[in-house]
This record gives C-alpha cells, sequence and structure tokens, in this order.
C-alpha cells in the first residue's frame, strides 16, 4: 500500500451522513490489548518489537471488516507519510514519534487501524461518522475475538486486561465522541457542560492540545475509568450524555439565530468570503472558519456546500497533506500560500457549479 | 520536600485542578518541565489528534495522591522483566504482566484512586487468565536467551531455545 495515495481519497468517517452528524462528527473506540509473552513495549528492545510486529502480521490482516487490510511498518515509513498518518487520525501522534519496529494494519475504507507497539501491543480502534458507538462496538467486538483466536492476551480474573500504563486496565476500553460545538463555545456555555462532565468522569479535550477553547469549536468527550464497569455500561453512561448535549447546541444556535441572526449571518458570510478569497492563511485560522462555516451549512445560511467538504478540509488543509499533495517540503510560510490556494479552489470552484 | 515523581528535591509546587478538587504537586526541576511539556501540546507538530499525553499527567496527578511506598517495597525487582516498582513511579509504565502481580499491594490504592474499583467486570476473553499466567515464563526465557546469545553464550542459548519449545508445545496441546 502506498500510504501517500491517501491524499486521492478520503476515509469514510468523513462522509458525515451518520445519525446526528451534524454536530457528531465522530464516533471511535479504541481497545488497549497486551500479549502475554511478551513485556510491554516500553521494555521490549527492538529484536523483540520486531517478534511481536511479526507475530502479529497475519492475525491482523484476517480481522473481519467489510474492506482489504493493508499491514504497514511505520518505522519504515518517510517522517512526512508517518505525520499523514497522524492527520488521518490513523495512527496517535506518539506512535509516529516513538522509536523502534512498529506496525499499523489499516481498512481500506479508513474505519479501521490496529496499532502495533504503540504504548501496549495492540491498539485496536474503529470509528463511523455521526453518533455510532454500538455500530463501532459490534465490529470492534468481533475484530477483537478474532485476533483472539491467534494470539493470548494478558488477562487476570481480577484486573481483566492487563496494560502498560494502569489507567487503561480492565477493560481497556477508551469510547469517544468528536463533537462540533460552536454556539456553546462562542456563548461560553461549553464551560458548564465541561464541569457536568468531569462530575461523571469523563474527559473533555480539544481537538488539539488542552486549552479551554478547543480549535475550531471540536471537543472530544471520552470515558476516563476502564476497571469496574463493563464496556456496555461505560457505553451507556456516553450514550445517555451525547444527546443532552447535542440539543444544548442545537437550542443555543435556535437562540442565536432568533435574537442576533443578521450578526451571526454576517460572521458566517465573512468567514466564507475569507476562505475562497484569502491569499496566505494558516491551519488555525482554517480551523476556526471552517467551524463558522460548517455551522452555516447546517444552519442553512450556506447552501451550495456539502458537510462531507467542509469535514474534508479540516483534514486535507493540514501540513502533511498539503506537502504530500504539492510533492515537496514547505516551510510555514509556503504552507499558507499553499493552503489558501487549495481552499480558493474547492471551495469557489463549486460556486460556479463547475 | 522530596518530589512527587523522583527522589530528588521539589523546587516547583504546583496546584492542578483534578476532578473538581485543587490538588498541589510538589516537582524536581526536570519533573516539572516535563509535566509542563505533557500539558502544552505544540499546535503545528501535533494536529488532528486529542492528545493522550493528558493521560501521562493524570496517571502522575493519580500517583501523587497515594502515599509513598517504603523503601524496601520501592526497590522489589519483577524476575520478568526487571522493573521495580520505583522505576514504574517515575515513568508511569509498567514492564509486564507479571508486574500487576508483584506490585499488587501499592498498586491497588492507586488503581482504587485512578477507578473507583479493583475489580473487573467487562468482557472476559475464551482463553483462561491461567493461559495467559503460563506465558509470562516466556518473557523471561526469551529475554534469558537473548542476553546468551549476546554473550556469545551458545551452549547456555541452545538450552533455554529447547526449554522455549518445549513451553510453547507444552501451551500449543493444551
Ligand atoms: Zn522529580
Ligand atoms: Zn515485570
Amino acid at each position: 500500500m502506498n500510504v501517500e495515495d491517501l491524499v486521492k481519497t478520503s476515509g469514510e468517517w468523513l462522509r458525515g451522513t451518520g445519525p446526528e452528524s451534524d454536530i457528531v462528527i465522530s464516533s471511535r473506540i479504541r481497545l488497549a490489548r497486551n500479549l502475554a509473552d511478551y513485556p510491554f513495549v516500553n521494555r521490549a528492545d527492538d529484536s523483540t518489537r520486531l517478534e511481536i510486529v511479526e507475530t502479529l502480521r497475519e492475525p491482523l490482516t484476517d480481522v473481519p471488516v467489510p474492506s482489504r487490510m493493508h499491514y504497514v511498518r511505520v518505522d519504515e515509513l518517510e517522517p512526512i507519510d508517518r505525520r499523514l498518518l497522524v492527520e488521518r487520525q490513523l495512527i496517535s501522534h506518539e506512535h509516529a514519534e516513538m522509536p523502534g519496529p512498529r506496525a499499523v494494519a489499516l481498512s481500506e475504507h479508513e474505519n479501521v487501524s490496529l496499532m502495533v507497539n504503540e504504548e501496549d501491543h495492540l491498539r485496536i480502534q474503529v470509528i463511523h461518522s455521526g453518533l455510532a458507538l454500538d455500530e463501532c462496538w459490534e465490529e470492534i467486538n468481533k475484530i477483537d475475538d478474532s485476533i483472539e483466536e491467534h494470539v493470548t492476551y494478558a488477562f487476570s480474573d481480577q484486573l481483566g486486561y492487563l496494560t502498560a500504563c494502569p489507567t487503561n486496565v480492565g477493560t481497556g476500553i477508551r469510547c469517544s465522541v468528536m463533537m462540533h460545538l460552536p454556539a456553546l463555545s462562542m456563548t461560553k456555555e461549553i464551560q458548564k457542560v465541561v464541569n457536568a462532565l468531569h462530575k461523571i468522569n469523563l474527559a473533555v479535550r480539544g481537538l488539539y492540545g488542552e486549552g479551554s477553547q478547543a480549535m475550531g469549536d471540536f471537543y472530544q468527550i471520552s470515558n476516563q475509568v476502564t476497571l469496574g464497569r463493563s464496556e456496555r455500561s461505560i457505553l451507556s453512561t456516553l450514550k445517555d450524555v451525547v444527546p443532552s448535549i447535542i440539543k444544548y447546541e442545537r437550542r443555543v444556535r435556535d437562540a442565536l439565530v432568533k435574537d442576533n441572526r443578521d450578526d451571526l449571518h454576517d460572521q458566517i458570510a465573512r468567514a466564507y468570503g475569507t476562505l475562497r478569497s484569502a491569499q496566505k492563511i494558516s491551519s488555525e485560522e482554517t480551523m476556526h472558519l471552517l467551524s463558522s462555516v460548517r455551522m452555516g451549512v447546517n444552519l442553512g445560511l450556506i447552501d451550495d456546500l456539502e458537510i462531507q467538504t467542509i469535514n474534508e478540509l479540516f483534514i486535507y488543509t493540514q501540513p502533511a497533506h498539503l506537502q504530500v499533495l504539492k510533492h515537496q517540503t514547505l516551510s510555514n510560510s509556503e504552507r499558507n500560500v499553499v493552503r489558501a490556494a487549495f481552499l480558493r479552489d474547492r471551495l469557489s470552484g463549486r460556486q460556479n457549479g463547475s | 520536600m522530596k518530589c512527587n515523581f523522583c527522589p530528588k528535591p521539589a523546587t516547583l509546587h504546583i496546584t492542578d485542578l483534578h476532578k473538581g478538587v485543587v490538588k498541589t504537586i510538589h516537582l524536581c526541576n526536570s519533573c516539572a518541565q516535563k509535566h509542563i511539556a505533557d500539558l502544552t501540546a505544540d499546535v503545528e507538530t501535533d494536529p488532528a489528534q486529542p492528545n493522550e499525553a493528558t493521560a501521562v499527567s493524570m496517571l502522575q496527578l493519580h500517583l501523587a495522591e497515594v502515599t509513598e511506598e517504603s523503601e524496601e517495597q520501592e526497590q522489589q525487582r519483577c524476575p520478568i522483566c526487571g522493573i521495580t516498582y520505583q522505576e514504574f513511579r517515575k515513568r508511569g509504565r509498567l514492564g509486564c504482566p507479571n508486574d500487576y502481580t508483584l506490585f499488587a499491594e501499592p498498586l491497588t490504592p492507586l488503581l482504587e484512586n485512578i477507578h473507583g474499583s479493583t475489580q473487573h467486570t467487562g468482557k472476559i476473553p475464551r482463553r483462561t487468565p491461567a493461559e495467559s499466567r503460563k506465558k509470562y515464563e516466556l518473557i523471561r526465557l526469551r529475554n534469558e536467551l537473548r542476553q546468551a546469545i549476546r554473550d556469545e553464550n551458545y551452549e547456555e542459548a541452545a538450552k533455554l531455545r529447547d526449554q522455549i519449545r518445549t513451553l510453547e508445545q507444552q501451551q500449543a496441546s493444551e
């Protein structure tokens, strides 16, 4: 598989068609697993890590998924291609940067990615568009069972699946929902949501880093506790809480439209205008403006643009994507020029109906 | 006052909000730098992904909350992977599945603090935990084999190879 071909396609989870996909971008579940007959990755030397990569090759390419699996040696990729996989959310930043033999098994539709030798021997991940946690769980559970037919997982009666970090022990599960909450961010109501979620042990993270205002108004909500509760019960906590956040965001959007329609429409139209005409634009500004435009489409204030296009632009305007697309290394300032040209092309082309 | 994550003296005292409770943690210079680096991810080099680095500093906060272990407990070494509890405290990662059994005493309050529970109630793999435990021996034997090969002790290596093969065959036929 040529990783750089990814810039010509887009992941199925970006299509923006799942349930509640105006507000919920994607649902994702990951399971942390370790083989019983190897030390954890941080205590494994390179030859041991290589054995783990080879031991898992067949079990991981045989998993029951609708599209073909590709096994990619991450340590043999060019740095730019590793960055591309990170931007694509197929591997973690840590997995891209860490040393030693490691791999990822990817499904062609980009719904499934199985990281080998990240913090744990195996990180199984399934992602779907919209609010689709049950769909993710069913698929990931089958994948997990299928891998277990070939290998013995480190597991104890008392502590469940044993992981390198005690924060993941037990179910090894992290269920998360990526939400786009521009109205709650704009009105600072988001802080109330964050506080309420912390009280029930759910983590809220911005799409980038840890700032209180997430870039592009994206928030990932996920469980923290992995021990002492079943997978189903962890899932149901999220399934209970996410619809009320969606309702809250919709209510604030309606209020904004009702009370400040002209201001809101102006802000969104200006954002759209800037994206279609800027000659240089940073990735932060792009995220910020795309977020406004995305809300504008959802509110019917912009009618010549599809959600999928916007979802894709969030990914395609990032540094590695731009450089792979241009087949060259670009400085920060050069990237800002290329990014602006790319946005003008993708957005104004549509307006002319071409 | 000692640093919460290593034996060095603490020079920095950080107040963090954790689970709605204000906590002060005490850090030496080097741990403080790491702690701060974990909390602030660089935007341009860390795109597209909610960072898991937070998980590291969260663990450190939990570690800071549980009482310190005796010197003896801190120095106890895992016969399978060679890690000590002190090394775990410092790096936040265990070395092998056996460590959960070996360090059960200090880990129990930590797990209680993180998860509010110490009993798994989720999915159970088809293979039994007993099968899983028997495999730990393979970790130790393979480590010794690698060491023997590094030391060019081929006689020992051959013996270890036989032991590994026997154990693997035993387990495969069970
Ligand atoms: Zn220290
Ligand atoms: Zn160990």
